[in-house]
Formats: C-alpha cells, structure tokens, sequence
C-alpha cells in the first residue's frame, strides 16, 4: 500500500507531526480517485460544455467534423416558451418538494427527541426501512398503491372516506396530480434523510445549555427557537442545500411515472426533458449547462456560507 | 455525491461529519411533568410510523396474494391463505437470475475500487497538510453540485468511443467516479474523528508512523469503511438512471432495469408478480441496511477517547 511511503519516524515531539512538511507521498495518495473523477466525471462535463457551442447531431455521429455555433443552441432552447415552462415546473417543484420534506423530516426529529425509546425506535425503524428501499422497488409499489383498478388509495378514498368519484380515478393523466403523487413518493423517501439528519444534530446541543436556559426561566418553545434551531443550523444548511440539489435534478420519479401512462409533454421536468434529447447532444449539453446553473443559483447562497463556517 | 438515484439518498450524511457520540436520548425538561405528553406523542410516532411503512408492508402483502385476491373489489390487507407463486415465478425466470449477475458484478467491482481510492484520498486529505489540499477538497464539494442527470448524456457519448456500452466495466466506471466525491467526504470525517493524538500516543509508544496508523487507526476506522461501503452498495444496486442510459440491451439490465421491464410487461395484468420482484430486489439491501445502520451509531471513537 502506498502508505507505506509516507512513514515518519516518531521522534516524540507529537504536535509538531501533522505539520510536517509531507514528502511527495501524499500525492500519489491522491491519485487513483482524482484520476477516475477526471475520466469519468470531468471529461464528459467538459467535453458537453463545448459541444453546447457546437452544432452536434447525428451527422457528426457518423464522422462529420462539428461546427462552431456559438451560443445558438442556447437561444434556441432559451426563445421556445416550452423550455421556460419546464423550467419553471422544475424550480417549483423543487421548492415545494424541498420545503415539505425539510418541514416534515424536522418535525419527525424533534418527535425522535422527544418520545420513549420503543416510540422512537419504531418510528426509527419505519423510516429506516423506507429509506433502504431501492428507488425502483418503492416506485414500484406506489404505482400499485395509486393504480386506478385495483389501487388501495382509491378503494380507501372511495370506500371508506367516502369519495365515490375515486373509485377508477386515474392519477397521472392531470399533471398537477400527477406532480401530487410524484410529490408524495419524494418526500416519502427523502424524509428519513432529513429525520435522521437532524435527530444526530439534536442530539449534539448540548443538556447544560439548554438546562442553563431552563433555570433562567426560558420556555420550552423558547428553547427550541433561540438555542436548539441556531445550534443545529450547520446540519440544516447542510440538509436543506442537498434537497434542493436532489430534488432538481430528480429523475427516476418523473420517469418512471411517465412510463406508467401519463402524458411527457405536460409532465417533462428538466431531467426528463434533457433526456429526451438524447439524440441531439448540443441541445442536450445546452440544457445540462442552464440546468447547472440554475443548481448553482438556487444553492450557491449556501455553499458560500458553508465554506465559511466550514475550514476545511 | 449521490449524482445517482435521486430518491435513495446516502446513509449518514450530514452525521458523517458530526463527531461520533453515543446516540442515547438525553432530552425532555423535568422528568415527571412530562411524562403523559411524552406518552401522547409516542402514540403519535408509533402512528406516524405505520403510515410511513405502510407502502412497504403492501409491497410484502401483495406479493403473497394470488390475482384473484388482487383483483378483488375489496382489497386484502393480511395475506392469510397466501401464495408464495408470485416468488416462484420470479425465481423461475432466468431474466431475472441474468440481472442479479450482472447486478452483483457492478456493486462488487465499484464498492472495492471506491473503498480503496476514497480511503486513501481521505488518508491524505485528512492527515496532511499540502499545496493543493483546499483546492481537492473545494473541487470534492463542487463536484456533488453537478447534477448528474446533464450528464449522462456525455457520459453515454464517452463510454460508447470506448466501446463500454452495455459493459458491466462501463457501468461501473461511471458509478465509480459519481459516488467517490461522497464517499472521500464521508471518509474524512470519520478519519479527523479519530484523535491523531491516539496515533501519536502509540508513536510515543515507539510505534511507527504506519504500524501506529495500522495498529491504532485503522481499527477504529472500521465502523467509518462499513458505513462507506453500505452507502456504495445501496447506490449500486439502486441506481436507475445511468443504467438506463449505459445499459441498453435488454441482455445486459441490472435489477432495477429489469424490475422496470417486469412492471411494464405486468401492469394492469399481475401486480402479484411485480411486488413479488420488488420484494426479492429489496428485502436483502433492507436487511443489509438495517443492520448496518445500528452498527454505524456505535459510539466507538467517543469510548477510545474517554477510556
């Protein structure tokens, strides 16, 4: 193994070790993992960062050179109302997707915090299983759960909270009840994430601090809001930066709802929509490229105020 | 990263940084007063915890009814008098055996190259000081912004000049190269969580700086390598969308892509079946999770430092 190169005799003056100047050591240390994300990560960002600057279909699939085009890929996508449309759609849906899960995986936290242990070792245990689940396999079931035959959702809704009309209601043909159950299955599996998250962070404030507050007569809500919120913010931050990131890219949702019969035009979110230009690499490169930036725009008020707090 | 599925997010993530502590529940005011509202809202989670596990106990259900039950007006919610046919009829199908190869192939190939690489990318980034440290770790952070969905496209154009088009090598490539920014993240915390000063007091000890390291670090590190590894075993055997894109003859699916066929082939006709092949792809990993998840929350650092 290559740490063998980096052995320092122990001379016992302790602290100055992890100061010491390291041979080139460290570096080959570093290699395999920077050389694999650059094959395999960077090249392909790179390489659709210049093509969305070219004209590149399937001509130059089978050998044509690609022209330059400048910036045409990007105007076109960016003049057609059906790119805005999808785009709005996907910071919406984002936004809310996010929003809820994080309200929701927060409350479930401070539940944890708060119940006996067999209470909050089943709730664990429930979200744990939910969130081990494999995407297509909960997919899966959901789509049986909200199928309009023999669905249980429709039966519960029709049968027993009386809803006749649901008895056959089929859920992906509208697109905003579409994007409801779309909704449901994310926050379903991203809440756990979130709980989890969360319930460590709370489990780090420290109970001399919030005694200390409780004897100088704050109340429980004001414990909550002025000590237990600020000092699990980092977590937070953290949480919620990675929501907002997985739920505007999400793909494997939408996807998979579509297949089962809803209309991808009136459904398309930008993943879907990149996907279906998979034949027209420009644009597709284009799209990706805007959908950075979006990412970026969306988080990157958070990422500078992480790598603030943060010294790496 | 998770660059992969969207919906199976990483074990431990934000906890990963958070220095390792016992998980006991140490919270709740003055004891007494509390304990009937303690009481209603442990009602509450046990509620909460039916309702959110309850699509999954549909899953096992249906998997054990047979169609005429499925297709009743009533649906079944105990599968007494169940039928374990669904379950054979995936295990009778050699699709399903030919995904579980290829499926197994990948995760085995992308945990040990991941685990290695990410280990000592973390090693260095977490035990060194050098030129070029911020800046690994900045581009780490970066890379996990990039949503991977833009980048399948150039990444099938990549694989495809490398004839690694419905490849297992192919596949596990990119796998590879999306979970490895996370999991060197994830690493590195669990590295500064253990105190160098127990690999310096073994050096004191007249330990070398490797032998401490492999004596003293190495095994405290443990919980952290299984941690990693779960969460790269979940990813590869999870992931949907780049397989879609890499893997394209039907001859070369993973589970999740034949799991997808399988719906498509059944919907409307047999959902038995397709909860049944839902339940053979999920029941391992969640066992597997289950277990691991416990193990992660040890607590172990906190009790070396301390004894």
């Amino acid at each position: 193994m290559a740490v063998t190169t980096l052995e320092v005799p122990g001379d016992g003056t302790t602290a100055t070790l992890r100061r010491r100047r390291p041979k080139l050591g460290v570096y080959t240390l570093l290699v395999p993992a920077s050389l694999l994300m650059a094959v395999a990560l960077g090249y392909p960002l790179v390489r659709q960062f210049v093509i969305s600057f070219q004209e590149y279909g399937l001509r130059q699939q089978f050998g044509q050179p690609a022209e330059w085009v400048g910036l045409a890929n990007y105007t076109d996508l960016l003049s057609d109302p059906y790119v805005w449309t999808v785009i709005g759609r996907s910071i919406a849906f984002c936004l809310i997707n996010a929003a809820v899960t994080m309200v929701i995986g927060i409350a479930f936290a401070v539940l944890m915090a708060r119940v006996g242990a067999a209470a909050r070792m089943t709730l664990q245990v429930s979200l744990l299983l939910a969130w081990g689940t494999p995407v297509l396999a909960s997919m899966t079931v959901w789509q049986w759960l909200f199928d309009s035959q023999y669905g249980a959702i429709n039966w519960v809704l029709s049968n027993v909270l009386g809803f006749e009309g649901m008895a056959h209601h089929s859920w992906i043909i509208q697109p905003l009840s579409f994007y409801f159950v779309a909704t449901v299955i994310v926050v379903w599996m991203s809440v756990p994430f979130v709980a989890f998250s969360v319930y460590a962070g709370l489990l780090q404030v420290p109970e001399e601090t919030m005694e200390a507050a409780q004897l100088d007569g704050a109340s429980a809500r004001q414990r909550f809001w002025n000590i237990t919120m600020p000092m699990v913010r980092p977590v937070l931050s953290v949480v919620l930066l990675l929501q907002v990131i997985w739920d505007l890219k999400v793909f494997t949702q939408i996807y998979v709802l579509q297949r089962a019969g809803a209309p991808t035009r009136d459904t398309n979110l930008l993943g879907t929509l990149i996907y279906s230009y998979a034949k027209e690499f420009s644009k597709a490169g284009a799209l990706a490229t805007i959908m950075l930036v979006i990412t970026l725009a969306l988080t990157g008020f958070y990422i500078r105020q992480m790598l603030k707090e943060d010294e790496l | 990263m998770s660059t992969l599925a969207t919906g199976a997010q990483p074990a431990t993530n934000a906890t990963a940084d958070l220095p390792v502590r016992p998980t006991k529940a140490r919270r709740g005011g003055s004891p007494a007063s509390s304990t009937a509202g303690r009481r209603a809202w442990g009602v509450v989670a046990v509620l909460i915890a039916v309702v959110w596990v309850f699509p999954i106990y549909w899953m096992i259900n249906s998997a054990f009814l047979p169609l005429n039950k499925l297709q009743a007006p009533d649906p079944t919610f105990l599968p007494l008098g169940g039928t374990m046919s669904n379950f054979r009829q995936v295990w009778a199908d050699p699709s399903f055996w030919a995904a579980m190869r290829i499926s197994l192939s990948v995760v085995v190939i992308v945990l040990v190259a991941a685990l290695i690489f990410a280990f000592l990318a973390a090693l260095a980034v977490s035990r060194f000081r050098f030129r070029g440290r911020k800046a690994f770790i900045l581009t780490i952070l970066v890379v996990q912004m990039i949503p991977a969905e833009g980048l399948f496209i150039s990444q099938f154009q990549m694989l495809d000049g490398w004839h690694l088009v419905n490849r297992v090598a192919g596949l596990a490539l990119v796998y590879v190269a999306a979970i490895l920014p996370f999991t060197i993240w994830m690493l590195r915390g669990f590295v500064q969580g253990v105190p160098i000063e127990l690999e310096e007091a073994g050096m004191v000890d007249g330990l070398s700086r490797t032998g401490a390291f492999f004596r003293i670090t190495f095994p405290l590190l443990a919980p952290g390598l299984v941690a990693a590894g779960v969460y790269g075993f979940l990813q590869a055997w999870n992931e949907y969308t780049l397989a879609l894109v890499v893997m394209t003859d039907p001859s070369q699916r993973t589970l999740p892509l034949w799991l997808q066929g399988l719906v498509e082939a059944n919907r409307a006709t047999d959902w038995g079946v397709v909860m049944a092949g839902a339940a053979l792809i999920a029941i391992p990993v969640i066992a597997f999770f289950l277990f691991v998840q416990n193990k992660m929350t040890s607590g172990l650092v906190a009790g070396a430092v301390k004894g």
